[in-house]
């Protein structure tokens, strides 16, 4: 559980920096960058707090 | 009334050992302190800062090397003077200098510094009120405003205030946690945000960039009505934007949970990742959005959404700890109150002082302003460590002999700072010779106390 909750974050972060390069190389249209930086962040904030210790 | 009494008594039970030494069991690991020092170093008036050097038409060299000197210059003083009395004393400010200043001016002090972080986390709840009033189409404020400038901005305001207020009462370990799940994924909103305006800049591969940095971004032309800022503004004010925190020992009350002094060096996340990184990203989204200053929309341009949750998480991560300071610097001004009712009213003060523009919108010499104000009492503190007992005079002379007011303080932190005031030198560089000089004043006039003290106790 703890891992698939890890590899979701990173999945988060990445689905946050990765389109920008797209949209920098013209791959990506800006619209779906700030979709996917949405996803990501919903992503990041339900997985991170689960495997991020306390202490 | 069975539910209000449990209330105030897990709100009591939020006592985080402020009046005591910070025992062992409270010691935080090295990773607690990169996720404080990185979340609120990221902070939403970050999204301002940046915008702010460009409007004052700093030149793209003078922006990097001036961050590079001034924010390792402020790691270092972390590291080395705040750091070293922090875990040897385990104490907060506070406390200390109510041994060293005693209790009368301790208080009066408390005050001051409360204030000015109300003030300092006033401008986080103004950034914060940007992103949320821009999907209600609220007037944003402009670089010249300093009344509220709609009913709109007063109402969202009021909102975040109150809720910001709410969460600092919960506690610091809890938003200590948040900050340290927030700062990765806030960093990387600041670059994406960056990278994804670059096009719109007309930067389409890396050698662009230099040539737009100059011509576009930093071009070393200030907006109609700013002073130009230099290499040496840059420089001295990422050193000194953090003063009260580093040379003015306020984060004695953060670091007095490190488990060993290095623990100071940690301060380098939330200044290169945080600070360098963040104001370069807001400065290129500043001339992405052709001159807008508001952190909402600015950060929206770049990273849609996620940029208006990243301004308000950004903006909530720095306001907390910062209502948290002010809560513990009330406390002792107020020692019959819990501190849950001090961090009420501070966010009370805090909310209002929000409503102002001008407190964000003149952020950089608020910044240096609050600093030079609070950074003398840092240098007593300094100078009572580390210089009088090496000087054979006694430390802590205020707790030893049971005196209420330390003139030699009062005199240090007065006249260092009258001086720094009518000093023929801008601002931002007012700070340096003025910390030698409350150095100087302290050192001179505790001989000569202890000196009367002693005659007068011999006769």
């Amino acid at each position: 559980m703890k891992k698939m909750m890890i590899a979701g974050s990173v999945a988060g972060l990445g689905l946050t920096i990765v389109p920008a390069f797209l949209v920098f190389t013209g791959v990506l249209s800006w619209q779906v960058h700030a979709h996917l930086m949405t996803a990501g962040m919903i992503l990041w904030f339900i997985t991170a707090p689960y495997w991020m210790k306390k202490n | 009334m069975a539910a209000d009494h449990t209330l105030t008594q897990k709100l009591d039970a939020l006592n985080e050992f402020d009046r005591e030494p910070a025992p062992e069991s409270s010691f935080q690991g090295l990773g607690n302190f990169l996720g404080v020092y990185s979340g609120e170093h990221v902070a939403g008036t970050e999204y301002i800062i940046g915008p702010l050097f460009v409007a004052h038409g700093v030149t793209m060299a003078d922006f990097f090397l001036g961050l590079l000197l001034g924010n390792l210059l402020a790691v270092l003083c972390w590291a080395f003077v705040t750091a070293p009395i922090a875990v040897r004393t385990r104490l907060t400010l506070y406390w200390q200098l109510r041994r060293t200043a005693g209790p009368w001016l301790t208080a009066f002090y408390s005050i001051v510094n409360a204030l000015m972080f109300c003030f300092l986390a006033g401008s986080m709840i103004s950034v914060s009120a940007t992103a949320i009033g821009l999907p209600f189409h609220m007037t944003m404020p402009r670089l010249e405003d300093t009344l509220p400038n709609s009913a709109g901005w007063v109402v969202v305001v009021l909102l975040v205030g109150a809720a910001f207020t709410a969460l600092a009462i919960l506690g610091f370990e809890k938003l200590a946690h948040f900050g340290k799940v927030a700062s990765p994924w806030m960093i990387l909103v600041f670059a994406a945000a960056a990278i994804a305006v670059l096009p719109t800049l007309g930067v389409s591969s890396v050698h662009d960039m230099i040539r737009v940095g100059n011509e576009k971004i930093w071009t070393g032309t200030p907006f109609p009505g700013q002073v130009r800022y230099t290499f040496w503004h840059v420089t001295f004010f990422a050193w000194f934007c953090n003063l009260a925190m580093h040379l003015g020992m306020a984060d004695l009350s953060i670091l007095r949970f490190a488990r060993k002094w290095y623990y100071g060096f940690t301060t380098a996340a939330g200044m290169f990742f945080g600070h360098f990184l963040a104001w370069t990203a807001s400065s290129i989204l500043c001339a992405a959005a052709a001159g807008n200053v508001a952190p909402g929309p600015i950060a929206y341009l770049g990273a849609g959404i996620a940029g208006i949750v990243s301004v308000v998480i950004a903006g909530w991560t720095t306001a907390n700890p910062t209502l948290y300071r002010a809560g513990l610097a009330l406390q002792v001004a107020t020692p019959n109150w819990k501190r849950w009712k001090v961090t009420l009213w501070a966010g009370v003060v805090t909310t209002i002082a929000a409503l102002f523009p001008a407190l964000m919108m003149k952020l950089l010499n608020f910044v240096a302003i609050y600093g030079l104000i609070l950074m003398p009492m840092g240098a007593v503190l300094f100078a009572d460590f580390w210089l009088l007992p090496r000087m054979g005079l006694s430390d802590r002379y205020a707790e030893r002999k049971g005196i209420m007011f330390s003139w030699p303080a009062f005199l240090a932190w007065g006249v260092s700072l009258g001086v720094c005031l009518v000093l023929p030198i801008e601002l931002f560089f007012k700070a340096l010779p003025g910390w030698f000089l409350a150095v100087l004043i302290f050192v001179v006039l505790s001989a000569v106390q202890q000196r009367l003290q002693a005659k007068g106790a011999r006769s």
